[in-house]
């Protein structure tokens, strides 16, 4: 988006926002079916990955900040907001990494990024709760991370060709 | 270029994969420990503590209603009858590790297995 203009990039960015808190609540409301808690699919990352590639890497951060921000204002406490917090810092770092050396595509990305979710909000859950045993969870956390982060990824893949064209660029 | 790339997603998500399940096989046959008890709670009161030594059957009472059955056969637990609307607790099986969960989150009902080494609890979001 290099030639569009600041409002459309704001707009851009601001529909993405609540589509990625929506996103958020919808995830809230879906029960999966497992017996281990925490396991989302990352549908907001649908909106963070799109403003990744089609924006820029300063608006992807802020609008995953204030996604989270005003998600745990809105809806969660204290708790809630630690953990997204920590899974999203390092789920960003990662994917900012990978995004600029190109070494993987978005899926990739989406994957690396996921995985990196779950372990942020494992550190913060060892935190919280000062036990460590809840690091038994991790491998588990991390392989459905791994699948749910690429069939994101995939989605976000296509999402972000689409966006770019309905800008009107390659 | 973009299917060298494709190449090393596929790479990095089965690496990813083979890892995470062989850690997972790891912890759950040699770091985790076999529970001693079971705890049942119901909105966050312990009901019952029931030791997993010894074959049981006990039917609580949910929140506002509603019944579950719990079942400890051979040192392991499980929701044996449950009138909830998702039966997600009866899916869930056996459990007998130390810090695993049943959960009947329409009649708010956990059962948790103590004892053991450390304590996992039930929280992760």
């Amino acid at each position: 988006m290099k030639n569009s203009t600041r409002t459309q990039k704001l707009a851009l960015c601001g529909v993405l926002t609540a589509l990625a808190m929506i996103f958020g609540y919808i995830e809230s409301v879906i029960s999966v079916p497992l017996p281990v808690p925490g396991i989302k699919v990352g549908l907001p990352n649908i909106a963070i990955i799109t403003i990744l590639y089609v924006v820029g890497i300063k608006e992807a951060v802020a609008v995953n900040l204030i996604r989270i921000t005003l998600t745990a204002v809105l809806f969660g406490n204290l708790n809630s907001f630690l953990f997204s917090m920590s899974g999203a810092v390092l789920s960003m770092i990662i994917m900012i990494i990978l995004k600029k050396i190109q070494f993987f595509s978005s899926v990739g990305v989406s994957v690396a990024g996921g995985v990196l979710h779950n372990i942020g909000q494992i550190i913060a859950a060892v935190f919280i709760m000062g036990s460590g045993a809840i690091v038994y969870y991790l491998p588990v956390l991390m392989i459905t991370g791994t699948v749910t982060g690429a069939v994101i990824g995939i989605v976000s893949a296509m999402v972000v060709k689409r966006t770019e064209r309905a800008y009107g660029q390659k | 270029m973009e299917k060298k790339k494709i190449k090393r997603d596929i790479m990095l998500i089965s690496t990813l994969i083979i890892v995470c399940a062989a850690a997972f096989l790891i912890i759950n046959f040699v770091v985790k420990k076999d529970g001693i008890t079971a705890v049942v709670k119901v909105d966050g009161n312990i009901v019952y503590m029931l030791p997993l030594d010894k074959n049981a059957s006990v039917t609580v009472e949910g929140y506002q209603g509603g019944s579950n059955t719990v079942v400890i056969e051979n040192g392991t637990v499980y929701m044996k009858d449950a009138d909830c609307p998702d039966k997600l607790c009866e899916k869930t099986g056996k459990i007998n590790k130390n810090g695993e969960t049943i959960v009947c989150l329409p009649h708010r009902v956990v059962v948790e297995i103590q004892g053991g080494e450390g304590n996992v609890d039930s929280l992760v979001r």
